[in-house]
């Protein structure tokens, strides 16, 4: 039959040549309004930051006198705005960070215990967080906001880390649940024989397994972290405890804010998660497609 | 409940081996492990889910904030918005996702160099996406209308101050943010799907257009629908968007649910009437939560 198929191609060489000009032309086509699509925007946050103040008004689609005036700005903390940058970075990385080992913590050893210590009733977890995953965390933020202060964590780093731990730990449970199917149990089963306990097989057998997995989850959790808003806007709220995030919000507070210096701030915001991405990409692709597509 | 997910854990058994599952109990000390290893997730899903949670189902408790809600002009139009933010924004989405992902199978050199400039979005924090599409419209200086003043030579015109262009804005930004991960969703689903049946289908004689709309599409459409759902969801609540992108302008007229419920908890100090907006979503909300749990339990659709 296919060789039908392979007549036909064969029987109208020019035609079938025509055709596959047309559709490769029009996959150049399309590559050329994706990439203008993609780039629009990024290349809008560029062209301000290159501007200079007065040039940023000017209503042109170039910047004509480009300079790294702003980014040395921002580099300097050389603006109200930006005094504490580099501090707030900091922060940012802290909370990066700490919601990262969190969530990598709590979501391991509840994902080992469901999935591995044939817990009864161990569904009722998974199917919780399976419904704190999909509830959508801005629906949250206003409890959230009065219960940080019963609690007393108001303005201070450890709110938001907690917060976003919340919301991370259940798409880590997730994919660790799912990851582990591929480790066979009976390796828990010899090391039990063997004398180990939970604890051990979980420390010396579960977790080096698991690498490819934590990486994949690890990724999502730092990057959620550094690339939230809602909940570091309203929990953090004085310069020394901001992250970046809200830092740079704060130049739309006011009207005559210099768009070049905040689309700087921007840029070395957005640089962090961009190498994290594309330096992990392959493990973040697999975190997404661990389940796979057993419809 | 439990016995339905063992049994199905049986059938599943690896190259069609059967293994007993066990009804391995746990003994003493392995209680107490279990226990401990459980602890912190409970204590956090316990401080951090089911306290808001409760708090914000009693904030919202009076039936009275909905009778204010209702006579608001503002939040009617922020539902109408919400909806086609979700249904215009999910859907557009979904479907562009399916077809790109179709065009990024293809495994020559540039499409795949594309691939990667194209996930930039999603790699981006929205933020700062969204403050410089938001540049883009506001004032006559903003890149759109530079490009507007250069091609027609007149004034573009201003697009956050009518209603639909700046609605339009915030769906499109939508898309443009989230278009790249849901097109990855769907090469991966795309990829699942066995060479031999294409091959088969080609012998067949289903080719080009037939092949999508009846080998492709048939073979994805459980992970079309949960991922449609699942974005429904998300999106009902999506904050960031409108937050920066349109800020609500023209006049609080392009809020959504999350923005509304946030300026009128924080800008105007009625917390409870901001939950109570938040809240007259779960209608729609519970339906969808139920219905993608259903599927994903059913089907075994996995993202």
């Amino acid at each position: 039959m296919s060789a039908t198929v392979a007549g036909r191609k064969i029987g109208s060489p020019l035609h079938y040549r025509l055709r596959r000009y047309f559709v490769e032309a029009l996959c150049l086509l399309l590559g050329f309004v994706l990439v203008i699509w993609t780039l629009a925007p990024i290349y809008n946050m560029w062209m301000i930051a290159l501007d200079s103040h007065d040039d940023v008004f000017n209503g042109s689609v170039w910047p004509a006198h480009a300079s790294l005036e702003s980014f040395r700005v921002v580099a300097t903390e050389d603006f109200w705005y930006l005094e504490h940058f580099w501090h707030q970075f900091g922060n940012s990385f802290i909370v990066g960070g700490m919601t990262t080992l969190l969530t990598l913590l709590i979501g391991s050893l509840a994902s080992f215990t469901v999935s591995r210590m044939h817990l009864r009733n161990g569904w009722m977890l998974t199917n919780a967080a399976l419904m704190t995953y999909v509830i959508p965390a801005s629906f949250l933020a206003i409890p959230f906001y009065r219960i940080m202060q019963i609690y007393g964590l108001s303005n201070h780093l450890s709110s938001v880390i907690l917060a976003l731990t919340t919301f991370a730990t259940p798409y880590a449970i997730f994919i660790f649940s799912q990851y582990s199917k591929s480790i066979p149990m009976e390796l828990d089963e010899s090391a039990r024989i063997d004398g180990a306990n939970p604890w051990q097989i979980y420390y010396k057998i579960y977790l080096p397994l698991m690498a490819p997995a934590l990486v994949a989850v690890g990724t999502y959790a730092l990057l959620l972290a550094w690339n939230e808003y809602l909940y570091n806007f309203l929990m953090l709220s004085t310069p020394e405890s901001m992250t970046v995030a809200v830092a740079l919000a704060q130049f739309l507070n006011s009207d005559e804010s210099p768009w070049n210096f905040m689309m700087a701030t921007a840029i070395v915001y957005a640089i962090p998660p961009i190498v994290l991405y594309y330096g992990f990409r392959r493990y973040m692709a697999a975190g997404l497609t661990m389940g796979g597509v057993k419809g | 409940m439990g016995t339905t997910l063992q049994s199905l854990r049986i059938g599943r058994g690896y190259g069609g081996v059967i293994r007993p599952v066990r009804p391995l109990r746990l003994q003493g000390s392995d209680t107490s492990w279990a226990l401990a290893f459980l602890l912190p997730y409970a204590a956090v899903f316990a401080a951090f889910v089911v306290y808001p949670v409760c708090f914000g189902l009693w904030m919202g408790s009076d039936p009275a904030l909905y009778g204010t809600l209702l006579s608001d002009p503002r939040y009617v139009s922020t539902a109408v918005n919400t909806l086609l933010f979700v249904a215009i924004g999910v859907n557009v989405k979904m479907f562009l996702a399916f077809l790109l992902s179709g065009f990024f199978m293809s495994r020559s050199w540039w499409v795949r160099t594309l691939l990667a400039v194209f996930l930039l979005p999603w790699a981006l924090p929205s933020l700062t996406v969204f403050v410089s599409i938001h540049y883009m419209l506001v004032t006559q200086y903003g890149l759109l209308d530079s490009l507007w003043r250069a091609v027609t030579g007149n004034d573009g015109p201003l697009f956050l101050v009518s209603q639909p262009i700046a609605m339009t804005a915030n769906i499109l930004s939508y898309i443009w943010k989230w278009l790249p991960f849901w097109t990855l969703i769907f090469i991966a689903a795309r990829m699942a799907i066995p060479q031999d049946i294409y091959e088969a289908a080609e012998i067949d004689g289903a080719t080009g257009w037939r092949r999508l709309a009846h080998v492709t599409f048939p073979l994805m459409a459980n992970v079309y629908l949960v991922s449609t759902l699942l974005s429904t969801v998300w999106t009902l609540g999506d904050f960031p968007t409108v937050y920066f992108v349109s800020s609500g302008a023209p006049a609080r007229l392009t809020d959504v649910l999350a923005t509304y419920g946030f300026h009128e908890a924080f800008d105007f100090g009625y917390p409870n009437l901001g939950v109570a907006a938040m809240m007259s979503a779960l209608p729609l909300l519970i339906p969808s939560v139920i219905l993608l749990m259903r599927r994903i339990r059913l089907t075994g659709v996995q993202l």
